[in-house]
């Protein structure tokens, strides 16, 4: 039962379907249809204030409480993993305030909701990836006046961000923007793709899904339709590459997924682990061993299980 | 009462007929040039499509000022938005957050609507155009984002201009009007970033 | 086979009891009430109230129980349940000109219609401690005032308004509406109407900080505390379907308009400008530091400079929301392992990118002589 379905005798104060109130769901989704229909541009939005703090997720919130219903099957990731604490606490919000059917399978997904991650097991047609962003303004380390960077993204005027890009590669001999890394949108916005990895960039690009964007403290909604074209910003001698690691998953041996570190003990000894947990766990599940299986289960980090 | 001041009921179940409908009109901007359906649940006023009016309770409140052709404003698709929405009906094309038109007609063009801003193209007036079709009509390809390769519609009962008008809209871009081609349940989404390839 | 161990949801319930017992203390100590902290801790109320931009003492002061006293958290409590709040329509302007008086101090004039009138204030209090009121059952004697006030008390600044020497404060064209900036985004420039809206709901700590820099020359006025005013104003509501205005009841506002210099433009002689606080509560040192800052906002408009923070609408309206920068500096104790993950890698190549590159020069170089 949910929430508000609960009987009117009842004494606690009753909320809507997934929280909000119809009028800021319209006024949300008015700004979603804006969003698809300009891809890359920051619809600014009237984001209400949430029972869960700012910084922490309250925008992808009122995304998803804005397009759910009973036909949708939700997954909340953080940092790639469907077990970390604030996507926990954000499955269970949704739990209890739409009634809504949960997984942590990226198949079975008709609506992930992630921070810092895009799933490892492509995304489908039909499905909807929302992304929370603490930052939507690409623009913002350059310029941090809104007044500002606005007319730069209405006259396209992105030479600022070459600059900087190119001041990195001359210092350091590479753009050393490691995640958030901006990407050009459909040949015209500049775009923040909110602080996932620069390994997760090429996964947006003509992707088959939908993909939306929310920051709740700035109050700015931007999508990306499916198919769209998304271009890691670089240079003709100084192409965009992605993280890569010098060992495979010590739990499943995938050697495409990107990976988290694990320090195991105070030697020096580390282990690297597939950062989406449902994509490493699917893989032992066929029969995939990585080589410190073992190691993992002696410090607790996985248990083994009778099939 | 008389029946024809009588206001045709809106939304059965408010939250969740919106949710539906919205996920369509949501998939209908996203895929340019995909039909979808919105589920015939109610009946609409005179002169409104279904589509039509699924998406006008979806999307309007008092909030946003809504332009209908003189004949609907006055008449009882004019009374059922005020009643349901609370939507200001205004006079002029360009204050319109939403606005309806007949497809065959001549008047107004696209162009009359609010195009937005550099700044805030987000403001621009959302569109739908009541069609006497969306198939069986000459073929019109789109190419742009949500759209893999090509995508081609054969709606029926656009003025000569349209395409035209389409063509302009889209040049402007990131400026420009979003249309939403309507007739009975259906509906297909041309937002401004979707580019004619060819028409037959 | 190996599946991850997953505790979270059980961690997460957990810390919730954790919170309900560390909230309670010690069980042998009677827990506190609600009316407690609404009438012992009432400008701690109206802190939360005002931050919480919802006028509302017992709320307030659950929100206080709730949060452990701790005020941010009890403003975010306050702003996550009005936001559910159906609207019913705005209230007719309030007349804080025929304020029931608690309290009015002026210091521009030595007299004035009305008097000053110190009432409840700290300001005259050594701050020393009462160690009586470390007993339970210290009453305080109720005071009658000896005389009562006058029933009129007009405002400094229509004073000064009278004979034209203060800036009039004119509605914008139209009168339309109020911006509501928690329904609309906000954009730059700001009018007034909503600089005023984010500094009254804005943190109090912040908003003085700011006001302190405009006094210590971060922005160039001179400002005279016109008035402060404490006390009682009534409330009013016209119901559409009844079309005359209903008396929905009184809350406690403090108000405060500085008085400050202005040398005056071509087409404007010199007259002194104002900045205007408004606060719900006992709040004078907000109302106070709002209205240095609303003064300072108003650069722009008088073609002063706008060099300093408290000048810069942008910069003051963006930071002043505590909760919102709150959730943002505690959100960095959410993970973010996936990207430092990132930096990890990239720090790494870099350093052994370097180490490769000076041993090749250093092989390259011929043998020092020793």
């Amino acid at each position: 039962m949910t929430i508000h379905q609960m009987p009117a005798d009842n004494t606690k104060p009753a909320y809507n379907y997934a929280y909000l109130d119809e009028q800021t769901k319209r006024m949300i989704r008015r700004a979603l249809l804006k969003a698809v229909a300009v891809p890359g541009y920051q619809v600014p939005f009237g984001s209400r204030e949430m029972p869960l703090a700012r910084g922490w997720g309250t925008g992808g919130i009122q995304i998803t409480a804005a397009i759910i219903g009973p036909a949708d099957t939700l997954k909340v990731i953080d940092q790639g993993a469907d077990d970390t604490t604030n996507a926990v606490s954000i499955r269970r919000f949704f739990e209890r305030t739409a009634d809504a059917r949960t997984c942590e399978a990226t198949d079975d997904a008709t609506i992930i909701q992630t921070r810092h991650r895009i799933p490892e097991a492509p995304l489908k047609p039909g499905q909807v990836i929302v992304y929370q962003v603490p930052t939507p303004e690409p623009l913002r380390r350059l310029e941090p006046r809104e007044a500002e960077t606005r007319k730069m993204h209405a006259w396209a005027e992105y030479g600022l961000m070459q600059v900087k890009l190119y001041e990195d590669i001359a210092r350091y001999g590479e753009i050393t923007k490691t995640y958030d890394y901006p990407v050009m949108v459909n040949g015209r916005y500049v775009m923040a793709p909110s602080p996932i990895p620069k390994f997760d960039n090429p996964k947006m690009h003509m992707s088959p899904a939908l993909q939306l964007f929310g920051a709740g403290r700035e109050k700015r909604i931007y999508a990306l339709p499916p198919y769209t074209s998304v271009r890691s910003l670089d240079f003709e001698d100084h192409p965009f590459r992605i993280q890569s690691w010098t060992q495979p998953c010590g739990l499943c041996g995938a050697g495409d997924s990107y990976l988290d570190e694990v320090v195991i003990d105070d030697q020096g000894g580390r282990m690297f682990v597939c950062s989406d947990s449902h994509y490493c766990e699917t893989r032992r599940a066929e029969g995939h061993r990585g080589t410190m299986l073992g190691d993992a289960a002696a410090s607790g980090l996985v248990e083994e299980t009778t099939p | 009462m008389p029946t024809e001041t009588m206001i045709a009921p809106g939304f059965s179940d408010p939250v969740f007929q919106s949710q539906a409908a919205f996920r369509a009109l949501l998939a209908a901007l996203s895929e340019p040039g995909t039909l979808q359906q919105v589920a015939g649940e109610i009946a609409p006023p005179e002169g409104l499509a279904t589509a039509t009016a699924t998406a006008l309770l979806t999307l309007a409140d008092y909030e946003t000022p809504v332009w209908l052709p003189e004949a609907l404003r006055n008449g009882p698709a004019g009374a059922w938005l005020r009643f349901h929405c609370a939507a200001a009906l205004v006079d002029d094309p360009a204050e319109a957050a939403f606005a309806v038109i007949d497809g065959a007609a001549d008047e107004p063009r696209l162009s009359a609507f609010n195009l937005g801003t550099d700044q805030f193209p987000d403001r621009s007036t959302t569109v739908i155009v009541q069609v006497a079709g969306l198939e069986g009509g000459p073929a019109i390809t789109f190419s742009g984002p949500g759209i893999p390769g090509t995508r081609t519609i054969t709606s029926q009962g656009l003025r000569a201009r349209f395409i035209d008008e389409l063509h302009e809209n889209n040049a402007i871009y990131p400026l420009g009007v979003d249309v939403l081609l309507a007739h009975g349940e259906g509906l297909i989404g041309l937002p401004r970033s979707t580019q004619i390839e060819e028409v037959r | 086979m190996y599946v991850a161990v997953k505790g979270g949801e059980a961690a997460i319930l957990a810390t919730h009891d954790l919170v309900a017992e560390a909230r309670r203390g010690d069980p042998a100590v009677p827990e506190i009430l609600v009316a407690q902290i609404r009438e012992q801790q009432a400008l701690a109320c109206a802190r939360v109230m005002n931050e919480g931009s919802l006028y509302d003492q017992d709320l307030a002061a659950l929100a206080l129980k709730q949060s452990q006293g701790d005020v941010i958290e009890a403003a975010f409590l306050m702003r996550a349940y009005r936001t559910t709040l159906p609207r019913f329509g705005s209230s007719e302007p309030l007349d804080t000109a025929a304020m029931a008086i608690r309290r009015r101090v002026s210091a521009t004039y030595k007299d004035l219609p009305g008097g000053q009138v110190l009432g409840p204030t700290y300001d005259y209090t050594h701050r020393l401690f009462d160690f009586a009121l470390m007993d339970e059952g210290s009453e305080a004697a109720p005071r009658k005032a000896p005389a009562p006030l006058d029933a009129t008390m007009p405002r400094v600044p229509d004073i000064l308004g009278a004979e034209g020497l203060m800036e009039a404060e004119e509605p914008p064209e139209g009168d339309p509406r109020p911006f509501d900036l928690t329904r609309d985004p906000v954009s730059f420039p700001a009018d007034r109407d909503v600089r005023l809206q984010s500094m009254a709901r804005g943190d109090e700590g912040f908003l003085l900080g700011l006001g302190y820099s405009v006094q210590r020359g971060f922005g160039g006025t001179h400002p005279f505390v016109g008035e402060v005013r404490v006390g009682e104003v009534a409330v009013e509501f016209v119901p559409e379907e009844l079309g005359f205005a209903v008396d929905l009841g009184d809350i406690t506002l403090t108000e405060c308009q500085m008085v400050n210099q202005f040398q005056g433009s071509k087409e404007v002689p010199p007259q002194f400008t104002r900045g205007y606080g408004l606060v719900f509560g006992h709040s004078e040192r907000k109302a106070m530091s709002m209205s240095l800052v609303d003064r300072a906002l108003k650069a722009r408009d008088f073609g002063e400079a706008t060099n300093y923070p408290a000048q810069q609408d942008e910069f003051v309206l963006y930071h002043a929301d505590n909760v919102e920068a709150a959730g943002f500096v505690e959100h960095l104790k959410l993970p973010h392992y996936v990207d430092f993950q990132g930096e990890l890698e990239l720090i790494r190549r870099i350093r052994k990118e370097r180490e490769e590159r000076l041993a090749q020069e250093q092989n390259a170089m011929p043998e020092a002589a020793e």
